[in-house]
């Protein structure tokens, strides 16, 4: 049996150092709209498969008639922009401005990249006239992928508004936590999608 | 640049990389023919996927244990939620 023999005084000070380090990233509030709108998704996910359970050949068929190339180079995109956001976070810390706004403008065009992949993919689908109101997957099919859109889109301003920040030569608490808080916003943007495209394009 | 690529979120990225081919062999026709199995294997990939993101991105990994607890209370709710919907609806 090992016995201990640093002093109370120095485990004390360790658990306060430990307790010092764990730290929420972004204000608590971002914490709520994120966890919040994730759980609005997941009643979503539900959703699409409840409706399949009740016509599976139907979705299954119309599932075949996606292109899930486009889906998987959206899922290319938007990981390859997560990973611009974390290095953007990782030089803002190292005080590499210049940097972290190239990292903030990469994550940006990866953004606008999915946005063209989408209005490709809506236009494959609507010249095939497969519409919202073709059937119940095509409905949930536009409402999944076009609520997305709108949280990229939201996410794409969020990303101008850390440019301009990480231009400051100094930020405040309270702007270091938007910054911080608006990369996590971005990548719900992505993990959102990380489930979407395997339940509508893959799952059969 | 090659200072601010070493850290573990660097790995976990190529680690979402290589899930997302596999989960994209799966889910098209050169993957496996049992689509059930196929299907429950993407969707664990995608929450397994969710998880990763929230504590190595969002550095979740590193926040207040009630915070860390409802997202993973969240990853581990929802994909089960998801799994049994899909076997069993």
């Amino acid at each position: 049996m090992s016995v201990i023999t640093e002093p109370p005084a120095t485990q004390v000070t360790r658990v306060v150092a430990e307790k010092k380090k764990k730290k929420v990233p972004g204000e608590e509030g971002v914490w709520v709209f994120i966890l919040g709108d994730m759980s609005v998704f997941a009643v979503f996910f539900i959703v699409f498969l409840v409706e399949r359970s009740k016509q599976v050949d139907l979705f299954d068929l119309s599932q075949a008639t996606l292109n899930k190339n486009f889906g998987a180079l959206n899922t290319v995109f938007l990981l390859i922009s997560s990973m611009f956001v974390v290095l953007a976070v990782r030089a803002m810390r190292t005080a590499q401005r210049l940097l972290a706004q190239r990292f903030i403008a990469s994550a940006f065009l990866c953004g606008i990249a999915f946005i063209a992949v989408k209005v490709f993919e809506y236009h494959e689908k609507i010249a095939a006239h497969q519409v919202p109101t073709t059937n119940g997957f095509y409905l949930l099919y536009f409402i999944l992928t076009g609520l997305h859109l709108f949280h990229l889109v939201i996410g794409l301003s969020v990303l101008t508004a850390l440019w301009f920040l990480a231009r400051k030569p100094e930020m405040s608490k309270h702007q270091w936590s938007f910054f911080e808080g608006g990369t996590c916003f971005w990548h719900m943007v992505d993990l959102l999608w990380l489930v979407l495209f395997p339940l509508i394009f893959l799952v059969r | 640049m090659t200072a601010l690529l070493r850290t573990p979120a660097t790995v976990v990225w190529v680690v979402l990389v290589i899930a997302t081919i596999a989960s994209w062999t799966l889910g098209t026709a050169h993957g496996m023919h049992n689509h059930s199995l196929a299907s429950v294997l993407i969707l664990l990939i995608a929450f397994i996927k969710v998880r990763l993101v929230g504590l190595y991105f969002m550095e979740l990994r590193e926040a207040p244990t009630a915070l860390r607890g409802l997202y993973e209370g969240y990853c581990i709710v929802v994909c089960a939620t998801v799994l049994g919907t899909f076997l069993l609806a």
